[in-house]
């Protein structure tokens, strides 16, 4: 039976994520939101299916992926959307906007309750009010503003991006759209004529001219509100145009790109409830993408896929229970629970891994383009190391990092994630995938080694001063992998740093600029110099090395995430407030482990002798390491 | 006594202590940055001997830490004697003897560069032709007779001259120039618009309308100072002048009249002037497709060297620079309307010197480190056997 656990336990946790996965079955029903999931849009240069618009967007507004009425009835970011495309008025109900600074609330004359969010109808009546705070707090860098002028622009940028949704696909005051565009087309080519007879000062039609130009400034307006570019190219040389642009190029052309005209049905039906219909045209226009923009659609379905099988939510899960099975098997059962650990592990390896590559694949990038995607692939990095080291050494302590990291790792990319889209463009500067690949992987890599020797640092602290199970043979082989992984982290950070260099040459002609990123870069090499050469010289030795190790946490957490907070330099990606907290806390849980770590080493539970003997037990003495 | 001066230079301590002072040294340079400017945190950290404090306008000033140069110096002094003095060939130090080699070279390298490399902008409009760049910070008071029928005779005063507000006598002039207040950093404003009480510096030209405040020196990297200063004519057979208002803020160069020529004077950029000429044909600026984020910039330049009978089309865009007669040109900015790119131009003789450093680097770690592992995994082996 305990042969068979840890396939057991894999079994398990495999068929659990499997039952995630299912989709759910659409019946005639249902409105297939699904497939209209999957259409591709453009938005912020890159085409992406609308459901990667819905989560983003719902993200931005509403902090979540997912929207909880009250009643407790949820709606997936996908129904929202439609809501907002199609049923502006039902849309404008539901409770979106995150508001929590009572000062912000006081300007409407509202008090500060348990209730946080407020929807687009209740602002309705401030919209200009909101308007005019949010200017005056734009005109301060990010750095200066108070907490109530943060709160007020951000409230005006959600307001601002709902808005825009409402009118991308139709005008948001929209009844019979489809009518109204067929009376457009009708009218565009006798107002066209009665345009040409009124220049040639004949006699014109002025009711047809009055007519066009009211549903022409119309769709102006649609055109400069407009978030989505839904509608594709139509040849060679065409390119993706917003709803109501289109419309007004077709004033040009008098006819109304195909596409638009579907849409239009797809929202009437939503509008009246004809699911059949709906269905139908959603089908419709999806077919009619497929056809003529094959590798956007198959991308963008590909896209919908991974939003669906969320694969960093799932594997952070397994990371946590592989951690808490390797903990355990340093209390007993060990050989099976470290097995068990070891195999979820590579299931959790394998979806983060999938999860990387999909990104890639749909950016067409190397892995690592802006902060989100560094802790994913630090985390992936560590994670792999770390199963090495423990597929050599065999004793919990790789299985146990990995999971920690992995999951530490995944839970910052989650939290860095509230911006919007994580597969933005590229600014024209990092527009280079050799660099990309090369510098910016050999450093996240050299990140990830790092935290890697600071995480067997603290197993060594943590049970060693507070447990007995550090035995020496442990100790011993904890101090091996620390050192090993040092020895990495130096290779790839030092490398980095200079092709980072040599980038910084071949773009702006000057290899170093002392720019706070390249700084911190610097530091982490120095760090890995410093403890190389004290271990080489004999002045530290097993518990020198795991101190300065922890040191090397602060280090690299000040390297990547430290130095953006300064908000100077080329590297710089936004003050981000939120973070600077979390970031001076684990610095600080670091210097109370390093202080720890210099308790004198009969304090060290592991190398005291043991004080409490039962009767007929070996006293316990294991040799304590020479003090570094 | 000579034993314990090569001890100290050769041993592994003083390469420790020096690593950890580069550490502090560079955190607490960058967080200098935040207050100070990356430019100035680099010339008080990076590029000086000791860090001073206070660090100017008080009377006095000690040091307080090394600074970057006598880091790196000793650092490089340290590595050079502690190999001389403990090199021994072998294969097993074969790592070692590279990393630290490449290392030297890196280390001078570096050192080369900061004392020879000449950073410089150029800025040009579509069709615009120049053969100089301007210095980014540093100015100058050019002061051009232009009564020559082919050639204006230009005598440049480096601000450096300027900012001790002195009288200064050149011999290619009929005049001397009494430099009355320096700004390195100011704002100009119409009389009429600046408020009551405010005098011009100036009794010639534009100048006598103008009011001048001074202005917090920039930090920012994208910002650049405003230096103005007011200079007194005095022509060498006696008398006065005038005097002018000359600032970076003014366009044109002002003309006055002495000796029976025609000057021009004005306050302007460094420049540096090169053997051949650019001249911008187009600039391009792509955006991704209904966003702001910029997608590439690119400059179509053409390239006039009559020496060398060169007359070729260039482009130069994000990450692919023109290089020519030691100088490389990148694209580095653009006016706000796309109406004019920047280019920046270097000229770095030592900037091959990193990319030999990191090959050999790098191999040096790789069979260091690469014999670590083949050692460990032959104990584990014996070990397990």
């Amino acid at each position: 039976m305990k042969r068979f656990l840890p396939w057991i336990i894999l079994a398990v946790a495999a068929a659990s994520i499997a039952a995630n996965w299912l989709p759910r079955k659409v019946t005639s029903e249902d409105f297939d939101l699904g497939r209209l999931g999957q259409i591709p849009v453009l938005v912020g240069g890159r085409v992406k299916p609308l459901d990667t618009v819905a989560r983003n967007s719902l993200l931005i507004i509403h902090g979540k992926q997912e929207l909880r009425l009250e009643g407790g009835k949820r709606l997936s970011a996908m129904h929202w959307l439609t809501d907002v495309l199609f049923n502006a008025p039902v849309a404008d109900q539901y409770p979106v906007f995150v508001v929590q600074n009572a000062d912000v609330l006081g300007l409407f004359g509202w008090e500060q309750s348990d209730r946080k969010y407020f929807s687009f109808a209740e602002f309705m009546p401030f919209l200009k009010q909101i308007d005019e705070q949010a200017t005056q707090s734009d005109k301060l860098e990010a750095v200066q503003r108070s907490a109530y002028q943060s709160a007020i622009l951000n409230l005006r940028n959600g307001l601002s991006l709902y808005q825009r949704l409402k009118n991308s696909i139709q005008p948001e005051d929209a009844q019979n759209f489809a009518a109204e565009l067929h009376r457009f087309e009708g009218t565009v080519p006798g107002a066209a004529k009665a345009a040409r007879e009124r220049s040639m000062g004949e006699n014109f039609d002025k009711a047809r001219l009055d007519d066009v130009a009211a549903m022409i400034q119309r769709y102006e307006r649609l055109s400069e509100m407009a978030y989505v570019l839904a509608v594709p190219p139509f040849g060679q040389d065409d390119q993706w145009h917003s709803v109501g642009d289109s419309l007004l190029r077709s004033v040009g052309t008098g006819q109304i790109h195909p596409i638009v005209g579907d849409y239009a049905i797809v929202g009437d039906a939503y509008r009246v409830d004809d699911r059949m219909l709906f269905n139908q045209n959603v089908q419709f226009v999806g077919d009619s993408f497929a056809k003529t923009q094959p590798k956007a659609t198959k991308r963008a379905s590909f896209e919908f896929l991974f939003n669906r099988l969320q694969p960093f939510s799932q594997s952070m899960a397994l990371y946590v229970l592989a951690f808490l099975l390797a903990c355990a098997s340093w209390l007993g059962w060990s050989g099976v629970l470290r097995r068990s650990a070891f195999y979820i592990l590579l299931l959790a390896l394998a979806i983060h891994t999938f999860g990387l590559v999909s990104r890639m694949y749909l950016q067409e990038r190397p892995p690592v383009t802006n902060l989100y995607s560094s802790a994913i692939f630090i985390g992936w990095g560590a994670v792999i190391v770390a199963l090495i080291l423990e597929r050599i050494f065999k004793d919990g302590i790789g299985a146990a990092c990995a999971g920690a990291i992995g999951f530490v790792t995944l839970i910052i990319a989650h939290h860095l994630a509230g911006s919007g889209d994580t597969l933005e463009m590229l600014q024209a500067v990092l527009d280079t995938n050799i660099w990309l690949a090369t510098h910016v992987v050999a450093i996240t890599t050299g990140y990830s080694a790092m935290f890697l020797a600071g995480m067997l640092a603290i197993i060594y602290v943590v049970r060693g001063v507070f447990t007995r199970s550090l035995k020496k043979q442990t100790a011993d082989s904890l101090t091996r992998m620390t050192y090993g992984v040092v020895c990495f982290a130096t290779l790839f950070s030092f490398v980095g740093t200079v092709l980072g260099g040599i980038w910084a040459d071949q773009s702006w002609g000057r290899f170093w600029g002392w720019d706070p990123k390249e700084n911190g870069a610097v530091l982490i090499v120095l760090w890995c110099a410093i403890i190389l050469h004290a271990r080489w010289g004999g002045f530290i030795r097993q518990r020198g090395l795991m101190v300065m190790a922890l040191f090397g946490n602060i280090v690299t957490s000040f390297s990547w995430f430290g130095v953006n907070m300064l908000g100077v330099g080329l590297h710089s990606y936004g003050f981000m407030q939120k973070a600077f907290p979390w970031l001076v806390g684990f610095m600080i849980s670091q210097l109370a482990l390093m202080t720890v770590a210099a308790l004198p080493l009969e304090k060290w539970r592991s190398f005291a002798p043991a004080r409490v003997r039962s009767p007929g037990e070996q006293p316990q003495i294991s040799p304590a390491p020479s003090a570094g | 006594m000579l034993h314990k001066i090569v001890d100290i230079f050769t041993s592994l301590k003083l390469t420790i202590v020096c690593l950890a002072a580069g550490m502090a040294l560079i955190f607490a340079g960058t967080l200098a940055q935040v207050h100070v400017g990356i430019h100035e945190a680099q010339q008080r950290y990076f590029q000086s001997m000791f860090v001073w404090w206070p660090p100017e306008g008080r009377g006095f000033h000690i040091p307080i830490f090394p600074g970057g140069h006598l880091i790196g110096g000793v650092l490089l002094i340290n590595l050079i004697a502690a190999h001389l003095k403990r090199f021994r060939w072998s294969w097993r130090k074969l790592g070692i003897h590279l990393t630290h080699a490449g290392l030297i070279i890196m280390l001078a390298g570096g050192l080369f560069t900061d004392l020879f490399a000449v950073e410089s902008h150029m800025r040009l409009a579509n069709g615009d032709a120049k053969n100089f760049s301007e210095d980014m910070r540093d100015t100058e008071l050019a002061v051009i007779d232009t009564s020559g029928d082919d050639l204006d005779q230009v005598t440049a005063i480096p601000d450096t001259v300027l900012r001790h507000n002195r009288v200064i006598d050149h011999w290619s002039l009929p005049f001397r120039i009494a430099v009355r207040n320096f700004y390195e950093n100011s704002r100009l404003k119409m009389l009429s618009q600046a408020g009551e009480g405010a005098q011009p510096i100036a009794n010639q030209g534009p100048g006598a309308m103008i009011a001048v405040e001074p202005a917090v020196r920039a930090t920012a990297t994208d910002e650049r100072d405003v230096p103005s200063a007011a200079v007194e004519i005095l022509p060498k057979d006696g008398g006065s002048l005038g005097t002018w208002l000359v600032s970076d803020a003014l366009g044109a160069p002002q003309t006055f009249a002495c000796g029976g020529r025609t000057w021009m004077i004005s306050l302007r950029p460094a420049r540096y002037y090169k053997p051949y000429s650019v001249t911008l044909q187009k600039f391009t600026h792509e955006k991704y497709a209904g966003t702001e984020i910029p997608k590439n910039f690119s400059s179509k330049v053409t390239l006039i060297d009559p020496e060398r009978s060169v007359n070729r089309d260039v482009l130069i865009y994000m990450n692919h620079p023109l290089r020519y007669r030691g100088e490389t040109f990148y694209q580095a900015g653009f006016q706000p309307d796309d109406s004019a790119t920047i280019l920046q131009v270097v000229h770095n003789p030592s900037f091959i010197a990193p990319y030999v450093a990191c090959v050999i680097v790098a191999a040096g770690l790789l069979v260091q480190f690469g014999f670590h592992l083949v050692g460990f995994s032959r104990h584990r082996r014996r070990a397990i056997a």
